[in-house]
């Protein structure tokens, strides 16, 4: 089973949520972990991994041979993200902006544009208990995140349960993160931002075709913003997980209360059970 | 050209928008752009009269006429992206980048222009904001910043406005660079996490890499001293100054939930603290334009 954990809003408590679930639902299956966060992943603050090894994520750029090269500019021309600028028979690449889509080198009638791999990020690989994390990284300055979230998403285990940390925002990292999942669980809190951003969340998922339910965080004495908001989407609510500080001071020290706390571990595994029978109700028969 | 105060904070969820909101109180008159264009926020505690709107074509996507298609599945074969699966162009997959159009034999696949958001000018109590929404997993959120920044700049003049208060998105990616591209002074709102903390040092990377001046504010730094002095600690030895401190006060809860600005309204330590901030973070800002 794939379960993708998500936000429309930033900080509401995606990884905490993705990372306890993972940790409760080791202790009955093995569990694969993806970060696609790639932007601020935190998972490893939670789970704790020892890492195990790396790889590099590589765009395609497109490298100019000089010496055949007659400044025509057809390449330049193509490029639809302004990669490539022909200035006074001179061909410049800009090689942060190249999607690697390797359009340039169809378009080149001198055939004199070949590439060569650009780092954009890593994916790292490590471990604890029952749970295996990948872990997407984008590197500093690099604005294109979806190539390093999809090589994550290629981890997915064949077996036992992947969990999917999304990033927040509903553009295309957030897409290319949930697509696909068997179930989505959207995490909010009780206010209007919460409100607002779970809206949009919940509209993107629902184009998207994925069956999908809410967490509320730092809940109150008072979730009607977001009781009311559900009960007209049709959206079941899982859990509600209550506002404290001193729930937040264990946050902020990366502490997963279902690993030092029975309550809590049996309350996620309950969640996840509770998740795992609105996937089947929701799965076409 | 108005001076330019990008407020962002690598992790989400740390105060940006609540800061952004109060230093828009305190301005007495700034224009105002929500560059979060994915999950917007800002207009929510600003009870905004929409003025305007126009589409945004932020980028192309690919169509197949299937009329004029002779069924080689060329397109499907050299798609870079893995798009097109039985003649069908998935737009969330498809990243407009032309190859099929640039194969096809038929002249079938095409590009054509695609409505990836929305941007909007509205009027605030506290002056103009613009602001816009992207389409779910819309291509082009960076181009999509640059408008709404632009749409502010041109704002600003038509009122004589001299700064620009940017409320930024999470994440250092394509947003996030956009909305930094010509600030003149970054201030990261972060909080005493260990999440926090990453988040601050890589966001910090993105301003170095740019060239752009950037400061601090810890918000709720009660909540973990610990980490909160390893903060200031990270601050000084990167010579990054902390404009403020903002205590863990319920107020900012009740004014989040309320939608309420929150110094507008409040009188607290939290108000009090970003009151400070708003005076330390100006004059900050006045002495890097009179540098430039």
């Amino acid at each position: 089973m794939l379960v993708s954990v998500a936000s429309g809003k930033g900080g509401t408590g995606k990884t905490t949520v993705a990372a306890n679930l993972a940790w409760a639902a080791s202790k009955q299956e093995p569990v694969t972990f993806l970060d696609c966060d790639v932007e601020e992943p935190d998972s490893h603050f939670y789970l704790k991994p020892d890492w195990s090894g790396e790889e590099d994520v590589c765009l395609p750029v497109p490298v100019v041979d000089a010496s055949r090269c007659d400044g025509c500019g057809a390449c330049a021309e193509f490029c639809r993200y302004n990669a490539l600028a022909a200035i006074k028979g001179d061909v410049l690449v800009f090689q942060d902006l190249c999607h690697g889509c390797g359009g340039c080198a169809l378009a080149c009638p001198l055939k004199c544009i070949t590439y060569t791999d650009r780092r954009i990020g890593i994916v790292r690989e490590g471990a604890r208990g029952g749970v295996h994390l990948y872990q997407g990284l984008l590197d500093i300055g690099e604005p294109v995140a979806v190539p390093v979230l999809k090589r994550v998403r290629e981890k997915q285990a064949d077996s036992g349960l992947t969990l999917v940390d999304c990033p927040p925002g509903t553009g295309c990292p957030f897409v290319n993160s949930i697509r696909g999942s068997d179930y989505c669980l959207l995490v909010t809190e009780p206010s209007p931002f919460g409100r607002h951003d779970l809206d949009l969340a919940h509209r993107a998922a629902l184009e998207l075709g994925v069956p999908h339910g809410v967490l509320i965080n730092r809940s109150s004495n008072n979730d009607a913003i977001i009781d009311d908001y559900c009960e007209e989407e049709g959206l079941q609510v899982f859990d509600r997980i209550p506002f404290s500080r001193d729930l937040a001071e264990a946050f902020s020290r990366g502490e997963m209360r279902t690993e030092t706390d029975e309550t809590w571990f049996w309350r996620f595994l309950k969640i996840l059970e509770e998740v795992r029978k609105a996937c089947l109700l929701s799965s076409p028969s | 050209m108005p001076a330019q105060l990008t407020i962002l904070s690598g992790k989400g969820g740390t105060g940006k928008t609540t800061v952004t909101a109060s230093f828009l109180n305190l301005a007495g008159g700034a224009v105002a752009a929500d560059c979060d264009v994915d999950a917007p926020n800002l207009h929510l505690l600003l009870d905004p009269t929409l003025v305007s709107r126009e589409p945004f074509e932020g980028a192309m996507v690919a169509r197949i006429d299937l009329e004029k298609c002779s069924k080689c599945v060329l397109c499907e074969e050299s798609c870079p992206f893995g798009a097109i699966k039985d003649l069908v162009v998935d737009p969330f997959s498809c990243e407009g980048c032309g190859v099929c159009e640039l194969l096809c034999l038929d002249g079938a696949a095409r590009l054509v222009p695609e409505i990836t958001g929305e941007v909007f000018v509205s009027e605030t109590r506290f002056g103009p904001l613009a602001h816009a929404l992207l389409r779910p997993g819309g291509e082009a959120s960076g181009k999509l910043v640059t408008r709404v920044k632009e749409v502010a700049s041109s704002l600003a003049g038509e009122r004589g406005l001299d700064l620009n208060l940017v409320d930024g998105s999470p994440g250092i990616g394509c947003p996030v660079i956009a909305s930094v591209a010509g600030s003149d002074l970054i201030l990261v709102v972060t909080e005493p996490t260990l999440s926090g903390l990453w988040g601050l040092e890589r966001i910090h990377g993105v301003a170095r890499h740019f060239g752009v001046k950037m400061a601090v504010c810890i918000n709720k730094g009660d909540i973990n001293p610990e980490i909160a002095e390893q903060v200031r600690h990270y601050c000084s030895e990167s010579k990054l100054q902390v404009l403020g401190e903002v205590p863990f006060d319920e107020e900012v809860n009740q004014a989040t939930m309320n939608g309420e600005v929150l110094v507008e309204r409040y009188d607290g330590p939290a108000s009090k603290a970003l009151k400070s901030l708003w005076e330390e973070t100006m004059a900050l800002l006045e002495s890097t334009k009179t540098k430039t």
